[in-house]
């Protein structure tokens, strides 16, 4: 863990990984909600926290690696469930880069189980870590100047939402009616680092007992 | 409709509802947005009698023109301008009472790029996530004045300030913006930060809302790689791929992907926000990181 000074008053906390990340997330979400941590924004990245806000940044970059930040839990909470349809343009380019079919894709995609590691790009945006490293794709060489709101799609080792339609990159692989964003909705944002997802293909019975049994330990 | 409202007469080149802006959602993707000379918004709002944070309109390079449904009380500030009221030259900087139905012209800046009009009251539009500012990056907020566009009033809450006129500072000759390097200073090799705090920079005219963007030297990467998306600050200077500096202002991405070099103090923000494209920039260093 490194903590990297960011303007007069954030810090930019680099980790090793993405896991740790997201371990450090929830470990300053805690702090914050008891109270030991004055701090006005905490995002979550790629493989950062920044802290933004801080009355005492330098205080913080001492402490910081004296805390003990447990390790991200396996299973913690309830799995939000999201029905999509794999019917993106870009299922055959995905299928060719996995080197499985079609409709292995879908059965992929589908039984894994994701975590939002965070958000950006746009309100309401979730990038979702949970896929097998082998199942990661590039972006398309040009992006597209417009995908359509709730596309499914991937890039890298990340699997996203557009939350509402505008350019892109990512591969399109299905679409949802679920609602990631709504100002006049509590919270707002579907999405929110930390929220576990499960994607339901349309005619698949929701909240199944035991989801794709078997793929699990692929992903860890 | 209620006569507590605003007609849009002229909507100008671009104007926007703007408040103190909607911090704590970073970690959703949303920009903390607000108005972009945050001194100049709260003066007006003084003057008038508002709260600091009540929603004023931000105008930009050559004013709007707007007509009060009631008599209400207004302030210009931010970017030196005339002020009309029906035709008549009236005060800018200081508050003053318009009667109904009356033009109230805010014409093109002087000097500077952005200018102030905050109405007793304040521009009362749906508040989201707890502002009423327009993001021009992620479409929050209201969307820019058109023409024709009606905004309600809030109820006013309290006695205009009863002075003639206030200082304000004046829109930068050159903007001096000091920085404290990182946290990717070392992305890029010890001639190009000594370029960034020694050269001359001009503001381009390809700023806006989200960056100020620079013309000037470009800045040498050491490091080559692909950075991950962090998290981004107010006030960060992004280095995208062609070397120019971007400075970020308040409807900045929450994330980004290319190498934050410094991070300029707010206090210096304001005055970016008053710099027309091809001011002369100067990076100081303000601080070891």
């Amino acid at each position: 863990m490194r903590a990297l000074p960011m303007g007069e008053r954030a810090l930019l906390v680099e980790l090793a990984d993405g896991i740790e990340a997201q371990a450090l997330h929830a470990e300053l979400l805690r702090r914050r909600a008891a109270g030991s941590l004055r701090v006005r924004e905490i995002v979550p990245a790629a493989r950062t926290v920044l802290l933004d806000g801080l009355d005492e940044p330098a205080r913080v970059r001492a402490e910081l690696p004296g805390w003990e930040v447990l390790p991200l839990p396996e299973r913690a909470g309830a799995v939000l469930e999201i029905p999509v349809r794999y019917d993106g343009p870009d299922l055959a380019d995905v299928a060719a880069h996995w080197g499985v079919s079609v409709p292995e894709v879908a059965r992929i995609h589908a039984a894994a189980e994701f975590r939002v590691a965070f958000c950006g790009f746009a309100p309401g945006f979730g990038y979702l870590t949970g896929l097998p490293e082998r199942y990661g794709v590039p972006r398309r060489a040009t992006p597209r100047t417009s995908v359509p709101e709730g596309s499914v799609a991937l890039a890298g080792p990340y699997t996203g939402i557009y939350p509402r339609t505008s350019p892109g990159g990512w591969q399109l692989i299905g679409s949802t009616d679920a609602v990631l964003w709504d100002h006049a909705r509590v919270p707002a944002a579907l999405l929110s680092p930390g929220v576990r997802v499960r994607f339901v293909p349309h005619g698949t019975p929701v909240n199944p007992t035991e989801a794709a049994p078997g793929l699990a330990p692929e992903g860890r | 409709m209620t006569d507590r409202a605003v007609a849009v007469v002229r909507a100008g080149a671009l104007t926007t509802v703007q408040d103190l802006g909607r911090p704590g959602h970073a970690h959703l993707g949303v920009p903390r947005s607000g108005a972009l000379d945050q001194p100049a918004a709260r003066l007006v709002n003084r003057l008038v009698g508002n709260a600091p944070g009540a929603a004023v309109l931000e105008t930009t390079l050559n004013g709007c023109a707007v007509r009060p449904r009631r008599p209400v009380t207004i302030a210009v500030g931010g970017a030196p301008c005339p002020v009309t009221v029906d035709g008549r030259p009236a005060p800018w900087g200081a508050p003053v009472r318009v009667p109904a139905g009356a033009l109230v012209d805010i014409g093109a800046a002087v000097s500077g790029v952005r200018g102030y009009l905050a109405v007793d009251g304040g521009v009362a539009v749906d508040p989201v996530l707890g502002s009423r500012s327009t993001d021009l990056l992620s479409g929050l907020g209201p969307p820019p004045l058109a023409d024709g566009a009606v905004l309600p009033l809030g109820t006013p809450s309290g006695p205009h300030a009863r002075v003639d006129t206030v200082p304000q500072p004046a829109p930068p000759g050159e903007l001096v913006l000091r920085v404290t390097l990182g946290p990717r200073a070392d992305w890029f090799t010890g001639a190009a930060l000594e370029t960034l705090t020694t050269r001359a920079y001009r503001v381009s005219s390809a700023s806006n809302r989200i960056g100020l963007r620079t013309e000037g030297p470009a800045l040498e990467r050491a490091l080559t790689g692909e950075l991950p998306s962090e998290g981004m600050v107010l006030g960060a200077v992004q280095v995208p791929p062609d070397g120019r500096p971007v400075v970020f202002l308040a409807d900045h991405p929450t994330t980004g992907g290319y190498p934050v070099v410094a991070v300029v103090r707010e206090a210096d923000l304001a005055a970016a926000a008053q710099a027309p494209p091809g001011t002369p920039v100067r990076f100081v260093r303000a601080g070891r990181a």
